[in-house]
C-alpha cells in the first residue's frame, strides 16, 4: 500500500499529472473511487482484494475528463477497459498515465499503453465456472422456460441505468435509449422496454465487454444481466476464436473473415 | 381519530393474511429475489420475507407505478379517439410490510401531487391503498429517519402499525385510520383488546446525525457552493437513488404508438440522468453533474419544505445502499452540516 | 390453426434479393403473400432492432436477406452483417427469442425462384409454429397491477 501511495504522491507533486484515480476506503466497508489532486490525498489510497469498482468508468467521465491529464490505479479489469478505450479513440498516451495493480498484489508504473497492452495480453480473458454452470442450465432448458427465465429476472428491472453508467463501455454521450426519433427502445420500464434495452446493451457491448461484472456488481436489483455478455464472450471464442482489447487492429464486430462459419443461412 | 392499540397474537399474522386475500385485497409484500427484497404481489404468507431492515425498493409505487398508462387512444381518418384512465381497475390493495420511513414518504409524495393540480390517478390510488407497516426491530448504517422528524415506531402514513414484542413475539397493532379499522372489522376477533406491551422498548436504536431546519437554512446560500462539485465527482450519473427513493417523484409523459393506435404512459425519470432538463434547442441548464447531484440534495431540503411544507428525505437509506459508487447520503448530508462557508 | 395466416417481414438489400423477388414476380412464379418487403441498401444496414420492431408490432416470422458472399455491392456489406448475425442469433437463443422464426439467405438477382422457396417455405414453418403469442404478449404490456416488477 505504501509503495502505491508513494508512488501517487510522487506524481501529483511533481505535477506529471493533474488528478489520479484511485480506490478509498467508501461507507459499508465497501471501497469507492477516489480523485487525489493533492500530494497529501495519496495517503486516502487504498488497494485490496474488494476493489472491484472499474475505475476506468471515469476516464470518460466529462467532470474527470475536465481536470486534465490523469493517472489511474489499474486493476486487471480496468486496464484491459483503457486499452478498449484507447482503441476507440477515448484515452491516448498523453492523457493518461497507468499505475497497474496486478493480481500478484505489485504495483507498475507503465511508460505508456502499449506496456498496458503487452501486460494484458499475458492473461486470457476467461469467465468464471460459476457462470459457465449457470449459462449451461439455461442452455438446458426449453427454449420457452429460457424466454418466461429472463422474463421474470428483467422484471424487476425500472431501468436506472446504473449498468449503463457503470460500464466503461458505455461511454456514448447519448445513448441509444435516449434517442426518440425514432424511438427505438421503449423508455417505460415494462416487459418490451425492459427486454429489449437489455438485449441493445448486450449486442451494443459484443467483442467490447471485458468481462469486469461492472455492470452486475452496479445493479441495485441484483438482476443477472452480464450472463448476456459473458454468453457473447463465450460465443466469440467459439465462433471467430475470442479477443482482446488491442490498440491497433480491428475490432471483432468491424471485421470479418470471408470464411466465417454459419449453419443457418439458406 | 384516536389510536386504538390492540394486541396481535403471533400465529394471528398467517390467518390475518390469508383474511385479507379472501376479502379482495391484493397484497404486496416483501419477497426476497435475487438476494434483493422487494414488494411483490403475494398469494402465500410463507413467501413474504420477515429479516430484513428494509426493502431494496420503496412501496411508493402502489400509488405511484414506474410505469402507467394514462390513456388509450385510436387515430380516425380525421378524428382522434381517446379512451381516459379507467379508475374501476385499480384493485383493493394492501401494503405489507411497510417501514415507518416508507410510510412517512407517502405524506411527502402526496403533497408533490397535490401541490397546485390534484393528480387524480395518483389519489385514486392511494385511496385504495391500505398501508400496514411494521416497526423496525433493526436498523443499520445507512438508516437515519431520526434526523429527518420519523421514527422506527412512527405511526405517520401507516393504516395498521405492528411492532413486535421481542423476536418471535406477539405484536402490539396499532389502528391509526378508518382504512386500518376497516380491516380490523374483517378480522376482529385477531385484534385482542389489550393494555400489554410498550412498543418504545422493542424499536431499533437510531441516533440523531444532523438537524434538518439547519442543513435547511445552510442549503440557502450554498447554491454556488464548491461542495457540490466535491461530493458528486464520484456520482456517475444513474437513476437508482431516484428509483429507489420513497419520495422521488419525477415522471416522464411517452407515447407508445402501434399504428393507428397508441397508449399515453407515465413513468419514472430521475434528475441524476444528463438528458433530464435538455431543451429543445440542445441548452442543458443542468449540464455537469454536480448540478444535478445539488438539484436533488437542493429539492429535498430546501425547495420542498419552501413550498410543500414537507422535507423530501424520510432517512430510509436506500439511496446509499443501492449507490453502484457509494453517494452516501448521510454522508454528504453531515459534512454540509459541518462545512462552513 | 387452419385459418391462421403468418405475418412475415423481409427486409432485404436492394442489389440482390429485391431484384430477385422483383424477378420472381416479372417470371410470375407465384408465392405466398404473407410477406411483406423492406428494402434497404445493403444487409450490413439491416439493424437488429428493426428485427425486433418487427416482432413488436406483431409479425410472426422474419426473413432477412442479401446478396450472396463475395457478390455485395459494397464489396463486404453481407460479410460484416453475417457476423452480426451470428452474434445476434446467439444472443436470442440465449433469451429464449424464437430463432426458427427468424430466417437468414442470401438470394441473388438471378435466384427469382429461390426467393419464391424462400419465403414459401418460411410460411409453411411460421404457419406450423403458430402465432409468435409469446412476443406479442409482451409487446402488448401491462396490463397487470404489479409493483417493484
Amino acid at each position: 500500500m505504501d509503495e502505491l501511495r508513494n508512488k501517487v504522491k510522487a506524481l501529483l507533486e511533481a505535477k506529471t499529472v493533474n488528478v489520479v484515480i484511485g480506490y478509498e476506503e467508501g461507507t459499508g466497508k465497501k471501497p469507492r473511487a477516489v480523485f487525489a489532486v493533492k500530494p497529501e490525498d495519496a495517503a486516502k489510497l487504498i488497494y485490496d482484494s474488494r476493489c472491484v469498482l472499474n475505475l476506468a468508468a471515469y476516464i470518460t467521465k466529462h467532470e474527470v475528463k475536465a481536470k486534465g491529464k490523469m493517472a489511474i490505479t489499474a486493476t486487471l479489469p480496468v486496464m484491459r477497459s483503457i486499452i478498449q478505450l484507447a482503441s476507440e479513440f477515448q484515452v491516448n498516451d498523453n492523457n493518461l498515465f497507468v499505475i497497474g495493480l496486478t493480481p500478484d498484489n505489485q504495483v507498475i508504473e507503465f511508460k505508456n499503453l502499449a506496456e498496458v497492452e503487452t501486460f494484458i495480453h499475458k492473461f486470457e480473458i476467461s469467465i468464471d465456472s460459476k457462470y459457465k454452470e449457470a449459462l449451461e442450465k439455461l442452455d438446458k432448458m426449453s427454449r420457452t422456460d429460457r424466454w418466461n427465465w429472463w422474463i421474470n429476472e428483467l422484471a424487476p428491472c425500472f431501468k436506472c441505468y446504473a449498468c449503463r453508467a457503470a460500464c466503461p463501455m458505455c461511454y456514448c454521450h447519448r445513448c441509444t435509449v435516449d434517442f426518440n426519433q425514432p424511438q427505438w427502445i421503449p423508455v417505460p420500464s415494462h416487459e418490451l422496454g425492459n427486454l429489449e434495452w437489455h438485449i441493445m446493451r448486450a449486442v451494443h457491448l459484443t467483442g467490447r465487454c471485458i468481462d469486469c461484472d461492472a455492470c452486475a456488481n452496479a445493479c441495485p436489483l441484483g438482476i443477472p444481466i452480464n450472463l448476456l455478455n459473458k454468453r457473447l464472450l463465450e460465443d466469440a471464442k467459439k465462433h471467430f476464436g475470442g479477443y482482446q482489447p488491442m490498440l491497433k487492429g480491428d475490432h471483432l464486430m468491424s471485421t470479418f473473415k470471408p470464411d466465417d462459419k454459419e449453419n443457418f443461412i439458406r | 381519530m384516536t389510536i386504538d392499540k390492540r394486541i396481535l397474537r403471533k400465529d394471528s399474522l398467517e390467518k390475518l393474511f390469508n383474511i385479507l386475500r379472501e376479502n379482495n385485497r391484493t397484497i404486496f409484500a416483501p419477497v426476497e429475489h435475487n438476494g434483493k427484497i422487494s414488494f411483490k404481489a403475494s398469494g402465500s404468507f410463507s413467501s413474504v420475507a420477515t429479516d430484513y431492515i428494509q426493502t431494496t425498493q420503496s412501496s411508493k409505487e402502489a400509488a405511484f407505478p414506474r410505469t402507467e398508462k394514462i390513456l388509450d387512444y385510436t387515430k380516425t381518418r380525421d378524428n382522434i379517439n381517446a379512451s381516459p384512465f379507467d379508475h374501476n381497475q385499480i384493485p383493493e390493495v394492501v401494503i405489507w410490510g411497510v417501514r415507518p420511513c416508507d410510510a412517512m414518504g407517502i405524506a411527502e409524495l402526496s403533497a408533490i401531487f397535490n401541490w397546485d393540480l390534484k393528480d387524480e390517478i395518483y389519489n385514486q390510488r392511494l385511496a385504495k391503498t391500505t398501508v400496514i407497516g411494521f416497526s423496525c426491530m433493526k436498523a443499520d448504517e445507512s438508516c437515519f429517519c431520526t434526523s429527518v422528524g420519523g421514527n422506527p415506531g412512527n405511526t405517520e402514513g401507516s393504516d395498521i402499525l405492528l411492532t413486535r414484542m421481542g423476536e418471535g413475539g406477539d405484536l402490539i397493532a396499532e389502528i391509526i385510520t378508518d382504512k386500518g379499522a376497516a380491516i380490523v372489522s374483517f378480522a376482529g376477533e385477531l385484534f385482542q383488546k389489550s393494555e400489554e406491551g410498550q412498543k418504545e422498548k422493542y424499536l431499533a436504536d437510531v441516533p440523531v446525525k444532523f438537524n434538518r431546519d439547519e442543513i435547511r437554512k445552510k442549503l440557502d446560500k450554498y447554491f454556488e457552493s464548491d461542495i457540490w462539485v466535491k461530493q458528486s465527482l464520484r456520482c456517475i450519473g444513474c437513476g437508482a437513488c431516484a428509483y429507489v427513493c420513497p419520495t422521488c417523484a419525477c415522471f416522464d409523459i411517452q407515447d407508445e404508438i402501434h399504428g393507428k393506435s397508441g397508449s399515453r404512459v407515465r413513468c419514472w425519470d430521475s434528475c441524476g440522468f444528463s438528458q433530464f432538463t435538455i431543451h429543445t434547442s440542445g441548452h442543458n441548464p443542468r449540464e455537469v453533474q454536480s448540478q444535478r447531484w445539488r438539484q436533488r440534495i437542493m429539492h429535498k431540503f430546501s425547495y420542498m419544505p419552501e413550498r410543500l411544507d414537507v422535507y423530501g428525505c424520510t432517512g430510509c437509506g436506500r439511496c446509499s445502499r443501492a449507490c453502484p459508487v457509494d453517494m452516501n447520503i448521510l454522508e454528504h448530508l453531515t459534512s454540509i452540516q459541518e462545512v462552513t462557508l | 390453426m387452419s385459418d391462421f395466416e403468418p405475418r412475415i417481414v423481409a427486409f432485404v438489400c436492394n442489389w440482390c434479393t429485391y431484384a430477385g423477388a422483383d424477378l420472381t414476380g416479372t417470371s410470375r412464379i407465384k408465392y405466398a403473400s404473407n410477406v411483406r418487403i423492406v428494402r434497404f441498401p445493403c444487409t450490413g444496414r439491416i439493424d437488429y432492432m428493426l428485427l425486433l420492431k418487427a416482432f413488436d408490432e406483431g409479425a410472426d416470422g422474419i426473413i432477412v436477406s442479401g446478396c450472396h458472399p463475395n457478390d455485395c455491392h459494397y464489396t463486404s456489406g453481407n460479410f460484416h452483417a453475417r457476423r452480426r448475425w451470428i452474434m445476434f442469433r446467439e444472443l436470442c437463443d440465449l433469451m429464449g427469442i424464437d430463432i426458427n422464426r427468424i430466417q437468414f439467405s442470401w438470394v441473388s438477382a438471378a435466384e427469382g425462384s429461390k426467393w419464391a422457396d424462400v419465403v414459401n417455405t418460411t410460411v409453411t414453418k411460421i404457419r406450423e409454429l403458430g402465432p409468435y403469442t409469446e412476443y406479442k404478449k409482451v409487446a402488448n404490456w401491462p396490463v397487470k397491477e404489479v409493483i417493484n416488477g
